[in-house]
């Protein structure tokens, strides 16, 4: 399994960070605009100086990025710092995408770059410029969807307990099985073996992915 | 009759939330004006604060305040005896002086309006320390005075056995490493605290709060409707709680605090090490005359930890000889907490290593060793078994297992370069109960909402007490919704010691029992009913509709009964008072393991388990089942994988993190397959059951560790059993 971005991914051209630090923002200032079927959301999600303002505080290097996420594109003036995982969580208010380590140990914050696995911990959101990123709540994204077979076969097989590593766990064996992966139970443990269940349910994580492989 | 929901193999009902990432853990919970906090550890086991600069914090884009001892208030720090904050010692107080008591102790918190300033904010803060030499080997370290139990004279029954062994056993440290992370979100309306916390008992959170700030528990509201595992470590608020809630007030904003995984090793508990010395005697014939028990386990300078490890010497095998001593050793380490079947699981791993090496040395089966030293009662006090079917367990195991193409003699079968082995253990552990409550409201459509403050941190409580109540209502699984994690619910004890099912599942029958009667109660009373003079007996309720059993065409439903008479809903109190125990009870286990040892390389890979258990009724066979292999797994973890390694020249955790705290992926773990004894037990129960979460994790190390001895002829008393130790 790849925890890497696609080669093609590079840095966005944006302004050098010393010019950026020099600006000041105000933190979360929102602007929404519909265009065309997705929705452009732009904002400014770096944080500005101390409220207390006692100091005169150095603003954080930033960057502009455009993503899609599950459909909806995307614009923000990102914290450098920020990774696709608390831009998900933090700024997007996607929490399905679960932090385990924050490392890139435990495959938690699985999600899919470009139709790749990438711990979403590791990758810096400012780089993901124009990728296509999806997430759990990208795979039946209403109350009464249909779920993805892979959802249903989790659900089957009693492939979780706390839940806490599933939404990982499920975007993973997507991936898992979009790869090919799936020729023998062996293959698939071998091959989700980078999604950690503290609770244990490996074996039916693999009837899980084996059923949703099956059924495609 | 409807078929039954309890015993039924449903899928969980919060299956849906869990699979589209809708169900909210701590950290998930939106709050409007959130703010980030993030916590500064010590870098010292043992010292003073002699200096603490958060200017180059305070200067960080984004930081709001710097928090320490320098400039927190005060905390009232009640005593807070309904808790598991250990009886002995006094819990960390934090931000309230200039002592650093472990590696990685809170001594600062940064609170910033993003996560990414208040991280690198924390990075930023420059503590200065007078440092000592940290205590942190087990070994070595001078103990309390011990635990005793004892019963006739052990040590000069071991004086005339014909067959004496001496072993040592070490296990070492574990942590909880549940996936999610704890996390607390604290805000103050006023005088009033919310926190969304990772938490196994939302009361003991809210009293914990309580006692700490020095407020009523009425002023503190717990929620927590979703646990991402914790295997025990949610059993305490912890110190950054505090930190959440204090900073929360101290800014006057909603806060939301996120440990890193390397903090939760120095910030929540773990399994403490162990040196389990064992003496045993016994006669030609393999009957036990007499065991004596050292134990010494760690525990930190400031509190004293004790977990249930002597139960188990004490009265899972007949003898009439026994002493004990537990000890605790104070250590300059953050103090444990109960981890995944505590205590048990230690004390099986030296006693069920013991037996076995007890059978080679007489060249008896395992299996027939410990038969020949069941007990027809517990011995610890002569109380009479609720239920006690290790028997059976060992019986079905081994035919299930194929335990009879074992061939005796170690080191004996071969496949290509790997040695097999197969080895086998007992597990036992305590059957908890206390007491619980449970509100249940069935509203006008006939739809049933049962409340407790429990938590769900995997087993699938919200599955298996909505089965319970299915039943007891007449009504179907859909129309219950079960809800839990908030304390403004009818309190329930923590969910931990697989006491959950006995407890709030009791509560949850009582309190549908009785509003089924009072249903049936209101209906034969009405004269518009067509129950109206029925003996209230002869009601039943079957989907929703009550109906005379013998005559299940007179009835009506729940639905019509409430229209009729204007009710708009029935509401009930469940309760559940356990009573004083006639009985000893435990639930039981076999557990069964093939391993395959690498002759030249040491690796173990364990090729399939089973495990037969005696836990009385089970309500939900298909989360039985995850649980019952889950324990295995967890046990495939403290066998061969897991360790936390403290540098003593510092008193650092040197591993702190998952990439070198091993623990099982998928690869390492085979198919595996759990089976339950019929049977259901009512002393332990009013529903029958005994627990079954601790048990499927007590006597796995132990089997692989005897499969392995099985396999190679190599005895390992020390865990995890690593390749170096085979080579």
């Amino acid at each position: 399994m790849s925890s890497e971005l696609p080669d093609s991914r590079v840095p966005p051209e944006a302004e050098p960070a010393s010019r950026l630090s020099r600006r000041t923002f105000i933190a979360v200032a929102t602007a929404t605009a519909a265009v065309g079927g997705g929705v452009v959301v732009v904002r400014n999600l770096v944080p500005g100086p101390s409220p207390l303002g006692t100091t005169p505080a150095e603003t954080p290097p930033s960057g502009r990025v455009s993503l899609t996420v599950n459909g909806k594109r995307h614009t923000a003036e990102i914290d450098n710092r920020t990774s696709l995982l608390d831009l998900l969580r933090e700024q997007l208010g996607l929490t399905g995408t679960k932090k385990g380590c924050d490392a890139g140990a435990c495959g938690a914050c699985t999600v899919l770059v470009d139709g790749r696995r990438v711990n979403a911990c590791l990758a810096l959101a400012v780089r993901l410029e124009g990728a296509e990123v999806t997430t759990i709540e990208g795979l039946a994204p209403g109350e009464d969807d249909d779920l993805h077979p892979l959802q249903q076969a989790f659900i089957e097989q009693d492939a979780f307990q706390c839940g806490y590593c599933t939404p990982g766990q499920i975007m993973s064996g997507v991936g898992c099985i979009r790869e090919g992966h799936t020729g023998s139970r062996e293959e698939i443990r071998e091959w989700m073996s980078g999604n950690i269940c503290r609770c244990g349910c490996y074996v039916q994580v693999v009837r899980a992915v084996e059923q949703a492989a099956g059924g495609k | 009759m409807s078929r039954q929901a309890v015993g039924a193999p449903l899928s969980r009902v919060d299956g849906r939330l869990k699979v589209t990432g809708r169900a909210m853990y701590a950290a998930d919970h939106p709050t409007d004006g959130v703010v980030h906090a993030a916590v500064v550890g010590s870098t010292v086991a043992r010292g003073r604060i002699t200096g603490i600069d958060a200017r180059a914090a305070l200067a960080l884009s984004g930081v709001l305040k710097v928090i320490s001892h320098r400039n927190a208030p005060r905390l009232a720090y009640r005593p807070n005896p309904s808790s598991n904050n250990p009886e002995g010692g006094e819990r960390l107080h934090v931000f309230q002086d200039d002592k650093v008591l472990f590696h990685g102790q809170p001594v600062a918190v940064v609170v910033a309006t993003t996560p990414e300033a208040a991280q690198h904010g924390a990075s930023l803060v420059e503590v200065r320390y007078d440092a000592e030499k940290p205590s942190t080997d087990l070994t070595g370290t001078p103990a309390h005075a011990p635990v005793t139990y004892a019963r006739g004279d052990a040590d000069q029954a071991m004086r005339s056995a014909a067959v004496r062994l001496e072993m040592t056993y070490r296990t070492t440290r574990n942590h909880h490493n549940a996936l999610e992370p704890h996390a607390t979100i604290a805000r103050w309306d006023g005088d009033r605290l919310t926190v969304w916390d990772k938490t196994q008992w939302v009361v003991g959170t809210q009293k914990e709060l309580a006692a700490v700030f020095g407020i009523e528990p009425d002023a503190v509201r717990v929620i927590s409707p979703c646990v991402g595992g914790a295997f025990g470590s949610g059993l305490r608020a912890w110190p950054h709680v505090t930190i959440a809630a204090l900073a929360a007030r101290e800014l006057a904003r909603p806060v939301k605090l996120v440990l890193t995984r390397k903090q939760l090793y120095s910030g929540t508990g773990y399994r403490p090490a162990y040196e389990y010395h064992l003496r045993l005697g016994s006669d030609r014939r393999g009957r036990l005359i007499a065991m004596v028990h050292d134990i010494k386990a760690e525990t930190s300078s400031y509190e004293d930890f004790e977990e249930g490890v002597l139960a188990a010497g004490q009265m899972l095998y007949s003898m009439p000889h026994v002493r004990q001593a537990y000890r605790t050793v104070p250590l300059d380490v953050n103090t444990p907490l109960y981890m995944r079947g505590p205590g048990h699981a230690t004390a099986a791993f030296a006693i069920e290593s013991a037996l076995d090496e007890l059978a080679h040395e007489l060249d008896i089966d395992p299996i027939e060793l410990r038969r020949r030293n069941e007990p027809s009662e517990d011995e610890s006090d002569g109380t009479p078994f609720s239920t006690r079917r290790l028997r059976e367990c060992y019986t079905l195991g081994a035919r299930e297992f194929g335990w009879d193409r074992r061939a005796p003699e170690p080191r004996s079968t071969r496949d290509g370069d790997w040695l097999i082995g197969m080895g086998m253990a007992a597990g036992v552990h305590t059957t908890r109960r206390n007491p619980a409550q449970a509100r249940v409201l069935l509203d006008a459509r006939g739809s049933a909402l049962v409340e407790a403050a429990t938590s769900d941190m995997g087993p699938g409580t919200c599955t298996a007490m909505t089965q319970v109540a299915a039943d007891a209502l007449g009504l179907t699984v859909r129309a219950v919704d079960f809800r839990l994690g908030d304390s403004t619910m009818p309190p329930t004890p923590a969910h931990g010691g697989s006491q959950t099912m006995a407890s709030v599942g009791s509560a949850v029958q009582d309190g549908c029992d009785q509003l089924r009667r009072q249903a049936i109660e209101l209906a034969v009373a009405d004269e518009r009913s067509p129950l109206h003079g029925a003996d209230a007996g002869d009601v039943a309720v079957t989907d929703g509709r009550l109906h005379v059993k013998d005559d299940p065409a007179r009835g009506e439903t729940y639905q019509q009964l409430l229209a009729r008479n204007n009710r708009t809903r029935l509401e009930t109190l469940g309760s559940f008072t356990p009573e004083e125990p006639r009985f000893s009870m435990y639930a039981y286990g076999a557990t069964f393991a093939e391993v395959a040892v690498d002759h030249r390389l040491g690796l173990v890979r364990v090729r399939r388990m089973l495990g037969v258990y005696d836990v009385g009724r089970i309500i939900s066979p298909k989360l039985a089942d995850s649980q019952a292999l889950g324990g295995m797994v967890g046990g495939i973890g403290t066998a061969l994988l897991e360790h936390t390694v403290t540098d003593h020249r510092d008193g650092r955790i040197v591993n702190a993190n998952l990439a070198d705290y091993l623990v099982p992926v998928n690869a390492d773990v085979p198919d595996l397959r759990a089976i339950y004894l019929d049977g259901e037990d009512r002393e332990a129960s009013p529903i029958g059951v005994k627990g079954l979460g601790e048990v499927v994790h007590i006597g796995v190390a132990p089997a692989i560790a005897n499969a392995v001895f099985h396999a190679t002829g190599r005895r390992i008393r020390r865990l995890p059993i690593t390749a170096e130790a085979l080579l």
